[in-house]
């Protein structure tokens, strides 16, 4: 069998996803997702499904299909080439004793 | 090199196994056993239903909560039973149903929801007695969740149980105040209690011994305790609460067991569970009937919001094209 990938809205509103920025300083992130008819009963519907506790200062919603994902199956080789560097990490280079601030 | 990477079932089955046993979360978009995507869907879709028609009992109090500080945290808390519906609908989503398709399900009778909310609100007492019992219960079977392998599920517990512990409190609170007021105010808070206790206890489902689904749902790390041990629990927990609101709780053979560390209780009626569960609970026919006829007279303003993006829609992309 195959898995049905993304969700689907054969009939009814489109579906939403949510981001919530917390407060100033932080990026916005995924908090979940809704259906709306449109964008602007989207965040209405938003500031009181997910914000009902001053969870956030913005908001914003996106429709789910305009959202584009990686490998359906969030597999590994889409990945691969970031596995094999470990050079771009600074615990791959040895320091001498005693040498501080690098 | 010769690499095979044709995904055939047997790979599929065990890389979702070795997932699970190493606790990694399984995502909407992984190949999972259609058993488990069923299963889920299944427990899913009847805890969202359970949170909004558990709406009911607590709504038939809001006009007449005795003071408006609790007549407005009582609407705080029903609104957040819809919220926690909607939480759950959105992740039973990612598992290919569509909301309609699951509220079909429940005006059907087709899915059911928990049973509790099958049992009468006769005083404002109740609206304590389900805060402290039900919401108490509710949280120590949803606390477990948050770490179900099925990654929205668990998110999605993770947000409800934050705002069940409100709940909880809340009740506590109401129940505390009317046992230490006047003793008709104390006698409707026992009264609840005893209404509600037994109906509390069942929500953990039928013993382990009966219970048909539990193993299977173990091992794919969706349930992490057994509804006995929960059940234990909750009995653990609950005593000493009772015995801070100076309430009794109606089972003649609760008492603590030194040699088990536990609090041994009475035999639970399961005939009665059994009969619940089937449609002959006191309020079954009553909440369904309210649900559907809230579904149906909504209908309109569901049908207005969409007749009103389309319009929207139109004008904006007529007025784009002219200024195109």
């Amino acid at each position: 069998m195959s898995a049905p990938a993304a969700p689907r809205t054969p009939h009814g509103w489109p579906l939403w996803e949510v981001f919530v920025r917390a407060r100033r300083g932080l990026s916005h992130q995924h908090v979940g997702s809704l259906h709306a008819p449109d964008g602007e009963m989207a965040l209405r519907n938003a500031r009181d499904v997910y914000t009902r506790r001053g969870e956030g200062v913005s908001l914003w919603v996106v429709p789910s299909s305009a959202i584009l994902a990686s490998s359906p199956d969030e597999q590994d080789p889409f990945f691969d080439p970031a596995l094999d560097k470990a050079y771009r990490h600074p615990t791959f280079y040895e320091v001498p004793e005693g040498v501080e601030h690098l | 090199m010769q690499v095979d990477d044709t995904p055939t079932q047997e790979r599929l089955q065990a890389r979702f196994d070795r997932m699970v046993a190493d606790e990694v979360r399984i995502e909407p978009r992984d190949w999972m056993p259609e058993g488990y995507r069923r299963t889920l869907i299944r427990q899913i879709a009847q805890h969202a239903h359970s949170e909004i028609i558990g709406m009911q009992p607590e709504g038939n109090w809001i006009t007449r909560a005795p003071s408006l500080r609790r007549k407005a945290i009582l609407m705080a808390k029903v609104q957040d039973e819809a919220g926690h519906g909607l939480y759950l609908y959105s992740a039973a989503e990612t598992l290919g149903v569509d909301r309609e398709e699951l509220l079909d399900l429940l005006h059907s009778g087709k899915q059911k929801y928990s049973s509790i909310f099958n049992y009468p609100t006769l005083t404002w007492a109740d609206m304590g007695a389900i805060g402290w019992l039900v919401d108490g219960a509710a949280i120590m079977n949803q606390v477990p969740l948050c770490r179900c392998s099925y990654g929205p599920y668990g998110r999605a517990m993770v947000r409800i149980c934050k705002e069940e512990s409100f709940h909880q409190r809340q009740g506590f609170e109401i129940l505390h105040t009317l046992s230490h007021g006047t003793p008709a105010q104390k006698a409707m808070a026992q009264d609840a209690v005893d209404r509600f206790w037994w109906p509390s206890l069942m929500m953990f489902g039928p013993p382990d011994s009966a219970s048909t689904h539990s193993e299977r749902s173990m091992a794919w790390g969706i349930k992490r305790f057994s509804n006995d041990e929960l059940r234990q629990r909750f009995v653990d927990m609950t005593v000493p609460q009772a015995e801070a609101l100076g309430l009794t709780l109606p089972d003649p053979d609760l008492r603590w067991d030194e040699e088990s560390g536990h609090y041994a209780f009475g035999e639970i009626d399961w005939s009665e569970l059994d009969r619940v569960i089937r449609g002959d609970g006191p309020c079954n026919a009553q909440r369904i009937e309210r649900r559907r006829t809230a579904h149906e007279e909504g209908a309109w303003v569901r049908e207005s919001a969409a007749a009103y993006a389309r319009k929207h829609a139109a004008t904006s992309s007529a007025a784009g094209e002219t200024a195109a």
